[in-house]
């Protein structure tokens, strides 16, 4: 037996053993996400040890070195623990920007320091991190950020304001960009922080949206003393960083084009909407709609599997993020209307059980944000015209 | 499965057509043959290379003298052939007529034709459709059982280089079944054979489809092609192999149309300025971009889930050919507008790529067609 197959038997019994059975079933309500941090609450007691058991193996994130309570895993290892948990559809034990954005950032740039203090609290769910990016007048043109931070020694004391910082209000710590040289050319002046938000000055806001309640908020920021030693790479050099933590973030909603594992197809959604007849929906003009979109969806879901094969194969052209992220968000807000187009009537019900309880009309409003969030479609247009194609 | 990358003998077959393709075959050759009026609308010295390079015996087997590089191999020629509007009877012979006598034939068949087809001594062409759109169960020609042999009648259209061709392959209703497609079989037709009329027709590309009328044609038994009156689930077959080239060119064609509008718009000047520094441009130039990555990835996937006999494959194939006609058509038509009124002179290129585009699109069917079939085989 190679060690490869070894890890897969060992790893097969290891969630066979420790994986609960509530744990096996895809996600059915928001609040089956596992978020961690300090005030959250467990909706039940095998969410909490589930992730307790995850966390202890490194396994919330696999693929972090064990020194700072990562798992460890190489690339292969990594994809065979993704394959085992796939087999018995176990659910992530970890929704974290923690994870998914700050942690690869400190581990890629920051210092040994903040590697020891933040990444093990990252690997057990025990803080949870928001993302401070834009403000009210930094959207698109995000380095035109105006929150100051002005230099005491040995802290900053920040002031300013942040906009759609996701779960601000539940979130522990945030990782912030703030202005910290006034004077140089804008994208130089930018430096990455990480604070406590319960840092005196702190207070947020929820942001209601079209599509009703959500996770955004604004973030006030009034004197918020900020350590220097919770700089994450050098001063004045942020935007590096920013701009490899949205590449991440455009890969995240990007993948929202597709459909994920246990979702309903939009063509079994369209077959119980509709109906068949002769073996074809029975609205022949919706059947070619839904077609189109099948079409460009099924072949979006290649390009991000070439995409992948040929970044392992190590010829991969890269910059694909903006391409992907554009065309992802775009083909979601054409599902959506589709749906909600199938449904008639229902698809417009807010509240009551056609709709199930307005999550369909709440989708495809939320949905809009898609192309919007992470840079938007125009602006990711203008990355693959500049940066691909050398128009300028 | 296959990931979605060239192997390294792909590779080198890319680059070796690729080269090969802008050096012997380039766009201002398909120019000449057209303003020559050329009899036979492609290079015979260019086909004779093309045979030594071993392309015309890339989806044939060793033992019947081809290379049998498959279907991903052969897609990397075609590409190319795309790129530089090389016209040749690759398709005719090399695709069309190799799958259909691979799939078909007897062995007897098999060494009769395949071997000549890879030395390039004999054309083939296949005579299947009767109406103006694509609908290759439509079959209205008749083959009828006589003095052990059969009499062939009907009218064929869009016969691609039929009118050069040594050898025919003709589908014919043989019976009657609850399905269209049920009762139709394949037959091998001398050109020559008394009864046979061919007509050329030049088509918009400059190249060539031919019209064949069957007026009575008499074949013996051994010209049966398959299982008589079940050939269609070949003939099924045949058309997956021959879209998902179709596909692979118009891949070619859209790159090379997209990537010679992007320089134009980098080195014309307007306003004073080059009219790539225009938004409104450049966005169009990015959404073209993304469309065709997403082509690249349907087109190598159909030709992998091909040669691994994918379960799939025939939606796969559908998927293809139906976004690379619908992204060939954007770009070419782009092309034009971007290049504004020299993309309307015949003195430049542009228009030659909408030209092969728009024919190589209603080859074997269309954008529409494909979504359709692709959603039938979906289960909606």
């Amino acid at each position: 037996m190679t060690d490869l197959e070894a890890f897969r038997q060992e790893t097969r019994t290891w969630l066979e053993e420790n994986c609960p059975q509530s744990m096996r079933t895809p996600f059915a309500a928001d609040d089956d996400q596992c978020w961690g941090g300090r005030g959250f609450k467990f909706k039940s007691e095998d969410q909490r040890v589930w992730l307790e058991r995850m966390a202890e193996k490194g396994w919330t994130a696999p693929d972090w070195p064990r020194e700072y309570g990562g798992g460890g895993l190489d690339r292969q290892e990594h994809k065979i623990l993704r394959e085992e948990m796939a087999r018995i559809s176990a659910r992530p034990p970890l929704s974290s920007f923690g994870v998914w954005m700050i942690g690869p950032a400190i581990l890629k740039f920051g210092s040994e320091e903040l590697k020891r203090q933040h990444l093990p609290l990252i690997v057990r769910g025990e803080i949870r991190w928001c993302q401070g990016y834009s403000e009210p007048g930094a959207g698109s043109d995000l380095a035109g950020l105006q929150t100051r931070a002005e230099d005491h020694g040995d802290h900053f004391i920040v002031n300013g304001q942040k906009i759609w910082t996701s779960y601000a209000d539940k979130a522990d710590w945030m990782f912030c960009l703030v202005r910290t040289d006034p004077d140089a050319k804008k994208q130089l002046g930018i430096t990455l922080v990480l604070f406590d938000m319960a840092t005196p000055g702190v207070s947020t806001r929820p942001i209601r949206l079209i599509s009703g309640s959500s996770p955004f908020c604004e973030s006030f920021l009034d004197d918020v003393r900020v350590e220097k030693n919770q700089v994450v790479g050098e001063i004045n050099q942020g935007w590096t960083i920013a701009k490899y933590l949205l590449t991440h973030e455009r890969e995240m909603i990007g993948g929202m084009g597709r459909t994920a594992a246990g979702q309903k197809t939009l063509a079994q959604f369209a077959v119980e909407s509709i109906g068949l007849e002769n073996g074809k929906l029975a609205d022949g003009f919706l059947r070619s709609e839904i077609s189109r979109w099948d079409l460009d969806a099924r072949a979006f879901e290649l390009t991000a599997e070439r995409v992948l094969d040929e970044a392992k194969a190590g010829h991969g052209v890269g910059n694909t993020s903006a391409m992907l992220k554009y065309y992802g968000t775009e083909l979601n807000k054409r599902r959506q209307e589709l749906m909600i187009a199938m449904r008639g009537s229902d698809g417009v019900v807010w509240e009551g059980a056609a709709s199930k309880e307005g999550m369909l009309p709440r989708m495809w409003l939320r949905s809009k944000g898609n192309s919007i969030e992470g840079g938007t479609s125009e602006v990711q247009l203008n990355v693959i015209a500049r940066n691909i194609l050398g128009l300028q | 499965m296959a990931a979605l990358v060239l192997n390294d003998e792909q590779q080198m077959l890319k680059d070796a057509a690729k080269r090969f393709m802008s050096e012997s075959a380039p766009v201002s050759q398909l120019r000449a043959l057209r303003d020559n009026r050329d009899e036979t609308g492609f290079s015979r010295e260019l086909w004779n290379s093309m045979v030594e390079m071993g392309f015309a015996g890339t989806l044939i087997p060793e033992a019947f003298g081809g290379s049998e590089f498959g279907n991903v191999g052969m897609g990397q020629i075609f590409e190319q052939a795309g790129r530089n509007l090389s016209a040749s009877p690759l398709f005719s012979s090399g695709v069309l007529g190799v799958s259909t006598i691979l799939l078909a034939g007897t062995d007897e068949q098999k060494q009769q034709v395949l071997p000549s087809i890879a030395d390039g001594s004999l054309l083939v062409a296949l005579a299947l459709d009767e109406k103006p759109r694509h609908a290759p169960a439509h079959v209205h020609t008749t083959a009828q059982s006589r003095d052990g042999g059969f009499v062939l009648n009907g009218r064929k259209t869009f016969v691609v280089d039929g009118h050069v061709a040594n050898l025919l392959i003709v589908s014919a209703r043989t019976g009657v079944g609850d399905k269209d497609a049920d009762g139709i079989s394949l037959f091998l037709v001398e050109p020559d054979a008394v009864g046979v009329k061919i007509e050329r027709t030049i088509m918009a590309d400059s190249r060539n489809a031919a019209i064949v009328h069957l007026d009575h044609v008499k074949v013996s038994e051994a010209a049966l092609l398959g299982q008589f009156d079940q050939d269609f689930d070949v003939l099924e077959k045949v058309l997956d192999i021959a879209n998902a080239q179709l596909a692979a060119e118009l891949l070619g064609i859209a790159q090379e149309a997209f990537e010679r509008t992007v320089a134009y718009m980098q080195e014309r000047k307007q306003f004073g300025v080059v009219i790539g520094s225009f938004q409104g441009l450049q966005h169009r130039a990015a959404h073209m971009f993304s469309e065709i990555e997403l082509v690249k990835s349907v087109v190598l996937k159909a030709l992998v889930a091909l040669d691994e006999g994918d379960q799939e494959a025939s939606a796969l194939v559908s998927l293809s050919k139906a976004k690379a006609c619908e992204v060939a058509e954007l770009v070419t038509n782009e092309a034009i507008q971007m290049h504004g009124g020299m993309g309307m002179t015949d003195e430049f290129d542009v228009g030659l790529f909408i030209k092969r585009a728009r024919v190589v699109q209603q080859l074997l069917g269309d954008y529409r067609f494909h979504a359709d079939r692709f959603a039938r085989l979906r289960g909606y």
